[in-house]
């Protein structure tokens, strides 16, 4: 591998003004986060970038994690060398020869650095001489070359590239506050978590989990999800919340087509008292208007009158495809469809109720005190730390 | 100590495979199909098995599917096809030198009102694409070739017939790639690929267990109907612990592959070549030919009295194939290459494994010119 950089650009973080350096300062820790498991691997900062110096580790495993950091737009595998004419000239020739399959090419030259004493229009044509001087059956195409090498003169030496590799793009997560993402082990939710730590929010998740009417494996299931999640922006915080006495409460008191709307309405108290205790701004679900009855319009109306912390739902406006689209393309889609009932699924009354009014059901729960359960439940959280690493052991690898 | 030469017949179980087997038969012995915890663990492991042997295989897991084998795999490959697309067309074209699993299966199709074509194959046992192309009609709905010829160790050219099949999409192209798995490299993502069989007793695994490739889209008849297990094409209960021993074999004969192709490939040549130079020996084999195979004719002298002798010095070889050599006198396969009667009536087959050593060679090629000599002396 002639490379032994990877040239780190950030995109949107450049518009944030007198703030820029809070958020590279995130994305930089993210960053070495997310590049701990390598341990020779080191971040250096420049004033408008980031190198991944590698140092001699394959770069492989290592784009792959750094396109999962929001807040990087792009990436370059890049060789440094010294700012000296003859360096740059070889460096540019191993560059052209390692692009597979190249017949044109194009030399692009930025002289950041001004005391370097060839201009850059003069380097272009050095170095394209020196190319088509040291290759066979390869020539200039200046509108649409094959490989476009591109030379980047700066202070603290050269460096260069040819391939530009997307990012995950977003903001670095950690720098748009936090919020609770209510995590089913549906498709939606682990979707919404993503897109909200795209935009930099740090998610802690809240499940509600039902004995002996879920599973261990539904409950499995919300632990390799997190999991997956926690690839995006690190460790995460997973509250399981035992809930079988209150499904079981309502299921009991609350006339059958309301249940799922008054279970909505119980588990947004206990995840706004969740939001009270952790000191969360907001509350965020994976609703998308009109999928499910719990989803029209007037269910989240009703839904939402018990709590008036803000409730995002980033899916609102989604397909229900794009944001399979989007599950397969994070890697939490086949974790999703696993066959395990979860409590959201097993209580679903054949018709429930798809317009429900505040008056109504404020009228079935006026008989009916749920405080003694929340608070029993809330006492008996199970808070979990979850990493990627974690869940990643393989369990049969003995076997297999 | 035996010299085991006849390992295109079947392998020796590797010790890891057995203990893997071993141990998900006593530890994971549940019904995947079962609800409860243990049954989703043994679910879970079958999952992760089958995980392992698409990536190991460049598929996706839903392209995998179980069997008992070589056997099982290309009849469900080829009556799958047959039976599911037949008003679509009921013409299938094979070889003449393809394994009696894929040839008998044909043959009874015939039966049942389906037209086979018998492609030939040239001195090697090698197909002509343009044969392929030649053959190919409108009513056509599969084409099935082994990848390396169990007898002889021919390589097809499976990747010009897939080539040319891209061209004809609504004809089937199913693979015999038992005898080439981690011997010969086959690109199944190769688009004009559907359906691959697979045997695990072929590479250090266990009998009964097997994979048929299918890709994804591609619909089969089921062989066996039931509780709908392997995506509906297979049921039956799972054979959780020889799928999970189907997978740990692949994941070894791959490493050996790449460890020890190219020395495999070394001592494949020295026995040929030395062969080759033996007087009364015909190669059947072609040169250029899978790096496990060698197979040889001694026209005049009775294989099995042969096979007898040299057993006697404990080393193991075989006539023709093992799956045909009870039956059949003299051999399809090299009468198919254009062979007389008495010489497909005396093959040998050599074959070889990762674990053959060199020495090993030596002291058969050593043996064999002295049972050659002493039957030469008794029968002048």
């Amino acid at each position: 591998m002639i490379y032994d950089h990877i040239l780190i650009r950030y995109g949107e973080l450049g518009l944030k003004g007198k703030n820029r350096h809070l958020f590279i300062d995130q994305l930089h820790r993210n960053l070495k986060n997310v590049l701990a498991p390598f341990p020779d691997v080191k971040v250096s900062r420049a004033r408008d970038r980031m190198y991944v110096v590698l140092n001699g580790q394959h770069p492989e495993p290592v784009i792959r994690a750094c396109q999962k950091v929001f807040g990087i737009y792009s990436m370059s595998l890049a060789m440094k060398v010294e700012n000296k004419e003859e360096a740059i000239k070889a460096g540019a020739l191993k560059a052209l020869n390692n692009a597979k399959d190249a017949k044109t090419f194009k030399v692009n030259v930025r002289r950041a650095y001004k005391k370097f004493p060839v201009s850059s229009q003069e380097m272009n044509r050095l170095v394209g001489a020196h190319l088509l001087k040291n290759t066979t059956g390869i020539s200039v195409d200046v509108h649409e070359p094959d490989v476009e090498i591109r030379i980047e003169i700066r202070e603290n030496g050269t460096f260069i590239y040819s391939e530009v590799i997307d990012g995950a793009r977003g903001l670095p997560v950690g720098t748009g506050g936090k919020t609770l993402l209510m995590l089913s082990g549906g498709i939606d939710s682990p979707v919404a978590g993503y897109l909200m730590m795209k935009r930099g929010v740090e998610v802690e998740m809240i499940h509600f989990h039902s004995p002996p009417f879920t599973s261990e494996r539904a409950k499995q299931k919300v632990l390799d999800l997190t999991g997956v999640l926690s690839q995006y922006g690190g460790p995460i915080t997973l509250n399981i919340v035992p809930f079988t006495k209150l499904q079981q409460k309502i299921f009991r008191e609350i006339p059958n087509r309301y249940g799922m709307t008054v279970m909505r309405r119980v588990m947004f108290k206990i995840a706004e008292k969740v939001c009270e205790r952790r000191g969360i701004l907001s509350i965020a679900t994976g609703e998308s208007l009109g999928q499910v009855a719990s989803q029209t319009m007037a269910s989240m109306n009703v839904i939402n009158e018990v709590t008036n912390l803000p409730v995002i739902r980033p899916l609102v406006a989604f397909d229900k495809e794009e944001i399979v689209n989007i599950a397969k393309k994070i890697g939490t889609y086949e974790i999703s469809i696993r066959p395990y009932e979860d409590c959201c699924t097993i209580f679903v009354p054949s018709s429930p109720v798809t317009n429900p009014t505040r008056k109504k059901v404020n009228a079935l729960e006026a008989g009916v005190d749920f405080n003694e359960e929340i608070e029993e439940a809330l006492r008996n959280i199970e808070v979990l730390e979850i990493s990627h690493a974690q869940t990643q052991k393989q369990p049969f690898s003995d076997l297999l | 100590m035996m010299i085991y030469l006849d390992n295109g017949a079947t392998t020796k179980p590797h010790p890891e495979v057995l203990e893997s087997f071993q141990k998900v038969s006593e530890n994971y012995f549940a019904n995947p199909s079962s609800i409860h915890e243990l049954g989703g663990t043994v679910s879970d492991l079958q999952s992760e098995a089958r995980k392992q042997i698409a990536q190991i295989l460049g598929v996706e897991p839903e392209e995998i599917v179980f069997t008992s084998g070589g056997t099982e795999g290309n009849n469900l490959a080829i009556k799958g096809i047959a039976l599911e697309h037949q008003n679509r067309g009921k013409h299938i074209i094979t070889s003449k030198v393809e394994h009696p699993s894929v040839y008998n299966t044909c043959k009874s199709l015939e039966t049942l009102g389906f037209e086979v074509t018998y492609l030939p194959v040239n001195r090697h046992g090698i197909v002509d694409v343009e044969d392929v192309k030649q053959a190919l009609r409108d009513d056509t709905v599969l084409v099935s070739i082994m990848h390396v010829n169990n007898e002889i160790g021919s390589i097809q050219p499976i990747e010009a017939i897939a080539d040319l099949l891209i061209e004809y999409p609504k004809v089937f192209f199913h693979i015999d790639a038992v005898q080439s798995l981690g011997k010969v490299p086959l690109d199944l993502s190769h688009e004009g690929i559907d359906l691959a069989t697979f045997s695990g007793h072929k590479i250090n695994g266990l009998k009964g267990t097997g994979v048929l490739y299918v890709k994804k889209g591609t619909t089969l008849f089921p062989l066996f109907h039931g509780g709908g297990q392997e995506f509906g094409i297979r049921s039956g209960t799972e054979n959780v612990a020889g799928n999970v021993a189907f997978a740990k074999a692949l994941r070894l004969i791959k490493e050996k592959e790449q460890a020890k192709r190219h020395e495999l490939n070394e001592i494949r040549m020295k026995l040929y070549e030395a062969l080759e130079q033996m007087e009364g020996v015909e190669m059947n084999s072609p040169k250029e030919g899978a790096p496990h195979i060698v197979h040889v004719s001694v026209p005049g002298f009775k294989p099995e009295v042969i096979i007898h002798a040299l057993y006697d010095q404990g080393i193991v070889i075989s006539t023709q194939s093992a799956c045909s050599s009870k039956r059949e006198e003299e051999s399809r396969v090299l009468k198919a290459c254009g062979h007389d009667r008495k010489r497909a009536s005396s093959g040998l087959r050599i074959t070889l494994s990762y674990d053959t050593t060199e020495a090993e060679v030596q002291t058969f090629l050593q043996a064999f010119e002295r049972v050659l000599n002493e039957l030469r002396k008794v029968l002048e």
